[in-house]
């Protein structure tokens, strides 16, 4: 054997070893991980499901005492106010995205946004709340829907730009060139092209972006301000689940706090309900 | 005979990198010209040039003059898309569009350029893919995505797809250093015939292939054209030292 060999032989074991070591460290490291999440998701899913039926998610909230009371009212706010942050989010997100990566990579201005995004994916979301409060609760005198989910919409933002263009940027060239090289616009090579390559992850982003605020409850504080009634106008208070879920769950009542388990379930639910209908709306795009 | 192509004085720089520095050469129609030379002499750079592909990287810069068809392709009057479409261009790495078929892969020029009658677009599928020698392979399965096709087949889909828009002049850059020798012959076989009808300009860094398949080869060294000649002249008897030193294997 040659002395390089020789090297090889010795250390093997102990290359073993360690190889085993870390592999274990790993392994373990994934279990750990697992734990809260898997926990998080059956104590809701068993403390949730006691309290909720079809009653919860159509009825109003009852006073305390009262027997059937429900989130209805919270389920629509949530509903009006992650469409309202969608709505402002998602185009300017991904417009944003595209700008960065299909036509502005490089030099201040872009490196300025993608440094702005970056901080404000950082931000404590109660800021959001007091700024959303100043620029409009403030000068229209109420809480309001608006307010809320301008404030979700803000903190949607950067969460979509900084998804959409990591997304696009996983588009190889060679795709786009291609596209060019028959003679495409580039506005075409982006829109029949490279969207369409990079669909799945897009919307995987956004969901994850919607699923994120739809959860807050610090920016919803200071402008949607919760509702205990039915409310879906733009320009009064609203309910949101996760304020409602809030409120119950500093409650003294036992029955609130069944019900704060259920309101949680059913926001994840809801979480998980739009991010099926986007992956199924989004399944026909593959072949077209 | 005819002069599809001139070039004159063409230079090129990718950033301060200079990778042409004055390249000057006449293409002939209905020809295969090869364009050899080691890695990072410029070949693909060139090529590039000759359907405005190179200023799409940033910081791309060209100066000189292309004329093709006696148009000055670099005149501030000319749209860079249109000369696009006159010219096809196969990469390297088959690059089928991964979110279409096979048959909107092949469609999806003249689809995407505004043509929308499914007769026209049929037999235009139909006659690119026979051209590219894929139809027999793929007419049973023409709404399968590209993807699912082998390399060398990818590789003829996007030629189908180059020739689909009907271009004059047919750009290929390394169209058969990703695939296996029997696609490579397939591919060789194809430019073949595909001359009766275009004039080809092929990227290769495989001398072999360029002897097999070429009419006239032009010989870059470091940003300079060394050589161009009729192919039979450039292997049997050239006249420089590098190019001989070349073709010979003694460098590259």
């Amino acid at each position: 054997m040659s002395e390089i060999q020789n090297q090889y032989a010795k250390r093997y074991k102990p290359r073993k070893i360690i190889n085993y070591l870390m592999l274990t460290i790993m392994l373990l490291s994934t279990l750990l991980a697992l734990i809260p999440l898997f926990s998080i998701l059956t104590h809701i899913g068993i403390s949730g499901i006691k309290a909720l039926d079809l009653q919860f998610i159509t009825n109003l909230p009852a006073p305390v005492g009262e027997p059937g009371g429900g989130m209805g009212n919270a389920l629509v706010g949530t509903l009006v106010l992650v469409s309202l942050a969608a709505l402002m989010g998602i185009p300017v997100g991904v417009l944003t995205a595209i700008y960065l990566s299909e036509y502005q990579q490089t030099g201040l201005f872009p490196s300025t946004v993608r440094f702005v995004a970056d901080s404000l994916l950082g931000i404590p979301s109660i800021v959001v709340g007091i700024f959303v409060y100043l620029i409009i609760v403030l000068p229209m005198k109420s809480f309001s829907a608006l307010a809320g989910g301008v404030a979700l919409g803000i903190m949607l933002i950067p969460i979509v730009i900084r998804g959409t263009e990591g997304m696009l940027k996983m588009v190889p060239d060679s795709l786009r060139e291609a596209a060019l090289a028959l003679g495409m616009r580039k506005w075409r090579v982006i829109v029949s092209i490279v969207l369409p390559t990079a669909i799945k992850g897009i919307i995987t982003t956004i969901m994850l972006g919607i699923a994120r605020v739809a959860g807050e409850t610090a920016p919803l504080l200071l402008t949607a301000f919760g509702n205990h009634f039915w409310s879906t106008k733009l320009d009064q208070p609203i309910g949101a689940l996760p304020l409602q879920i809030f409120t119950y769950a500093i409650s003294p009542f036992d029955e609130w706090h069944n019900q704060a388990w259920a309101g949680s379930l059913l926001l994840i639910l809801v979480v998980l309900f739009l991010s099926i209908i986007a992956r199924l709306a989004t399944r026909g795009n593959k072949l077209n | 005979m005819e002069k599809v192509i001139q070039v004159n004085d063409v230079k090129a720089w990718y950033g301060s990198l200079q990778t042409l520095k004055g390249i000057s050469l006449e293409i002939f129609k209905n020809r295969v010209t090869a364009i050899i030379g080691p890695s990072g002499c410029g070949k693909s750079t060139f090529i590039r040039c000759l359907n405005r592909m190179h200023e799409v990287v940033p910081g791309a810069k060209v100066e000189g003059k292309i004329l093709i068809n006696k148009t000055d392709i670099y005149s501030s009057q000319v749209d860079p898309v249109e000369i696009r479409r006159k010219i096809g261009m196969v990469f390297q790495k088959p690059n089928p569009f991964p979110t279409m078929t096979i048959y909107n892969n092949v469609a999806s020029g003249l689809k995407l350029n505004g043509v929308k009658n499914k007769r026209v677009l049929d037999e235009s599928v139909e006659k690119s893919l026979r051209r590219a020698a894929l139809w027999d392979e793929v007419k049973d399965r023409l709404n399968h995505s590209g993807m699912s096709l082998s390399g060398g087949q990818q590789q003829r889909l996007c030629i189908a797809r180059a020739l689909a828009v009907e271009p004059d002049i047919l750009l290929m850059d390394e169209p058969a250093s990703a695939l296996d020798p029997i696609s490579t012959l397939r591919i060789e076989e194809l430019v073949q015939e595909l001359k009766e009808q275009y004039t080809i300009v092929i990227v290769t860094h495989n001398m072999q292939q360029a002897a097999r398949i070429s009419d006239y080869t032009a010989f870059l060294l470091n940003g300079e054209l060394i050589e161009y000649d009729i192919t039979e002249n450039i292997f049997t008897k050239p006249t420089d030292k590098r190019t001989e030193d070349y073709i010979t294997g003694r460098f590259g």
